[in-house]
């Protein structure tokens, strides 16, 4: 085991050393200078200034020269900055949009699985029988919709035509005038509460299986979610930032909403299939011999056997989150890393762009060995030190 | 299809040798096709879910034919009916009930505030019916089954190029991904080594990429092209994610006996893996011909949407020029809209349907039998 981790990550480091330079070459090869350009268009700047601008951002040097600064820079962690919002620095830009992202795809990610695993869960056990054709259409049509598109439709109904919630953004500025705190900070507030109270019912529900009776179990489980979500709301009502919360939550209802319905039909259709095969397997016929009800033997004994590869998918999905984010973003109007990412290349920003490029990639690598790993540890038949 | 499922020896009926002599190979090859397909039809059509693909498929199909025959019979004239520059820009009168206000206006074809024609210089009172020239874009109506877009173009005849141009770039796309990754997967199992190192870690890279940045990228390029996407999406699949699946069924082949009887009769490598590992893999590789398609119809949509690509017309550029002529957000001319999206969302789901379909006759863990 110790040794496949250290081979993976040594694999890990030359990836991200290629990924790094490639990105590098890409964004770099892009014809044209828009900086330079950019700079030139405006008539009050004379030559000498231009020169000087270019000399400030490293432009005058030649290519090679300027990535081998631009390496050292970012391994000693100075990401540099910005050339289209000349004198922010990068990390004070990621810094900022980055838990915006991790707010609104968390919450989602939550709803998507919870949703999806019950859905898969169900179809599976109902295969071949009324019921699962309706599901799977309808499923698979929210998975393979133009997301963009549906998007839109959804804004259209749910914000234009309704009007019950704001077409985009993440907040109302003139509420947040007097704010005696900044939107980020609210946001990783209200983030850890979430957290909080998911993580308390998570493993409450968890800890209450080990109950022998039932009654007692659903006694413990049914507390925990009254307790959890009590908790969640009494500290929230008696806060005195409300108004503030309140903005935030209001802007994260549409997109959350449109990023389960499209996203748990995947994590639905992986969990059928994981189903299907813990089906075939001896142990649960051994269950339904010894006589356990048919509900006791598809949650206690097939799904968690199932739950697999949908926790591995989870964690592929987190590594995802930025990329993914880009339309979600730009749809919404949501200020987060994937629109940072989409400005930055398209403002031909090559820090900007670089660094939300290595974010992105140390993120996938992150999950890819985090999914692997996990894999090997949930599941003890699979031989971790085989694969490598 | 007719590859699906490699008929296997046992089905030889009898007599097929016994007349060997008489009968060119060839042709006993066709017919033993077209027994294996009449058989992957009866399992195909068995499972509903494929068989609506495949309906919604050649719906599609039919529709992105029928635009060149209507142009080539003369029904729809080339001037009105263009994808880019056609405009119908005959009169087309509406009868429109006065209204007090703008903020009344529920329908602006059907209604016109008051305010608006007193500033053209006419008097009517509300409630009011007055005929008045329709602007573009024009609600459906006979000439324009769809109705038209903002700059007077029909929305049906974009509809159906927007159609050849998703099958063109799907099943290129689709084509060249499944070529790459059945080849390198298949020749990674076969040698593995470093062969298979250097493959699989270069498919892990392309895995991390972040695709649609890496789009971005790449349409920053300059003039990019519906084909040279399609190329491009089908590097990316080919050597990434599908290269790791068909080189784990591949693996599965080569342990098998017949690998190492041909062997054994001297086959060299290259015969081994064209003639006995590919065929083998092929079932798979078409399966995720239908996969690809799907994800490639959506990433041309989506990068059409966002406006990076450089082509005449396509459904994702639909709607990101109902976008730029801001009706986007408009409930009342939802035809500008609703009809691009429902396409795409329709032809990728069918592909990934049908693909579904073939899933239940290549993978024998799923047939009921």
């Amino acid at each position: 085991m110790g040794r496949y981790v250290f081979k993976r990550f040594i694999q890990m480091v030359l990836l991200f050393l290629v990924f790094f330079a490639l990105s590098w070459i890409a964004l770099q090869a892009i014809p044209g200078n828009s900086i330079e350009q950019q700079l030139r268009l405006n008539p009050n700047l004379p030559p000498e200034a231009i020169t000087q601008a270019l000399e400030r951002r490293g432009l005058d040097k030649p290519p090679i020269e300027q990535f081998w600064i631009y390496t050292k820079d970012f391994f000693t962690g100075d990401l540099g900055v910005s050339w289209s919002r000349y004198p922010q620095p990068v990390s004070s830009l990621i810094a900022e949009r980055l838990p915006r992202t991790v707010m609104l795809f968390s919450v989602a990610l939550l709803f998507q699985y919870l949703v999806g695993f019950q859905a898969g869960k169900y179809l599976a056990w109902r295969r071949n029988k009324r019921g699962e054709m309706a599901i799977t259409i309808a499923g698979v049509s929210l998975f393979t919709v133009f997301y963009p598109w549906f998007g839109l439709m959804m804004i259209l109904l749910f914000a234009v035509k309704l009007g019950w919630v704001p077409t985009n953004g993440f907040i109302v500025e003139s509420i947040w005038r007097d704010a005696p705190l900044s939107a980020n900070r609210m946001m990783m507030t209200m983030f850890t509460s979430l957290m909080l109270v998911t993580a308390f019912i998570g493993l409450t529900v968890w800890a209450s299986a080990r109950l022998d009776r039932p009654s007692q179990r659903r006694m413990v489980k049914l507390g925990a979610w009254v307790a959890g979500i009590g908790a969640f709301f009494v500290y929230w009502l008696t806060n005195d930032n409300l108004v503030y919360a309140k903005d935030i939550a209001v802007h994260l209802v549409l997109p959350v909403s449109v990023l389960t319905m499209v996203g748990f039909a995947g994590v639905m259709l992986i969990t059928r299939t994981s189903m299907l095969e813990t089906m075939k397997e001896d142990f649960v016929l051994t269950a339904r011999a010894k006589g356990l009800t048919e509900a006791m033997v598809r949650d206690r004994h097939a799904a968690r056997t199932a739950l697999l590869p949908v926790s591995t998918s989870l964690v592929l999905a987190v590594a995802t989150v930025i990329d993914g984010g880009i339309i979600t973003e730009s749809i919404f109007g949501w200020p987060g890393m994937g629109q940072l990412l989409l400005a930055s290349v398209v403002a031909e920003d090559i820090p900007v762009a670089l660094a939300a490029f290595s974010f992105t990639g140390i993120l996938a690598l992150l999950g890819h060995f985090a999914a692997d790993v996990l894999y090997g540890v949930l599941d003890p038949r699979i031989r971790v030190t085989s694969q490598g | 299809m007719d590859t699906l499922q490699a008929p296997e020896e046992s089905e030889i009926p009898g007599d097929v040798e016994l007349r060997l002599q008489h009968e060119p190979l060839w042709r006993i090859r066709v017919r033993l096709m077209q027994k294996s397909f009449k058989a992957n039809w009866k399992l195909f059509k068995r499972n509903k879910v494929g068989v609506v693909g495949l309906v919604i498929i050649i719906m599609f199909a039919i529709l992105g034919i029928a635009q060149p025959i209507l142009f080539a019979t003369g029904v729809w004239d080339k001037r009105v009916y263009d994808v880019r520059t056609g405009n119908d820009n005959r009169e087309r009168i509406a009868e429109m009930t006065v209204v007090a206000n703008v903020d009344d206006v529920v329908d602006p074809n059907t209604q016109i505030d008051r305010r608006r024609l007193i500033a053209e210089g006419k008097n009517a009172e509300i409630g009011d019916v007055i005929q008045r020239e329709l602007k573009h874009p024009w609600p459906p109506d006979r000439n324009h089954l769809l109705g038209t877009d903002p700059n007077g173009s029909d929305i049906l005849s974009q509809l159906m190029f927007g159609a050849r141009a998703a099958f063109g770039l799907g099943l290129l796309a689709a084509t060249v991904t499944v070529f790459i990754a059945t080849t390198v997967g298949s020749v990674a199992a076969y040698f593995g080594g470093w062969v298979d190192s250097f493959f699989m870690r270069f498919a892990d890279l392309l895995l991390m990429l972040p695709i649609l940045a890496v789009l971005i990228v790449a349409s920053s390029f300059g003039r990019f092209k519906l084909w040279h996407l399609a190329i491009f999406l089908g590097l990316l699949g080919g050597f990434g994610g599908t290269a790791i699946v068909l080189k784990s069924q591949a693996l599965s082949v080569k342990v098998k006996p017949f690998i190492d009887a041909a062997r054994v009769a001297g086959g060299n490598n290259w015969r081994i893996v064209t003639s006995h590992l590919i065929p083998n893999v092929m079932p798979l590789s078409f399966l995720y011909v239908m996969f690809s398609v799907t994800g490639a119809i959506s990433s041309e949509a989506v990068l059409s949407f966002l406006g990076l690509l450089n082509i005449d017309m396509s459904w994702g550029l639909m709607i990101n020029k109902t976008q730029s002529a801001g009706y986007l957000l408009n409930p009342s001319t939802w035809w500008l809209i609703v009809p691009a999206g429902l396409a795409v969302t329709l032809l990728a789901g069918a592909f990934y349907l049908a693909g579904r379909g073939m899933d239940e006759i290549i993978n024998p863990r799923l047939r009921n039998r």
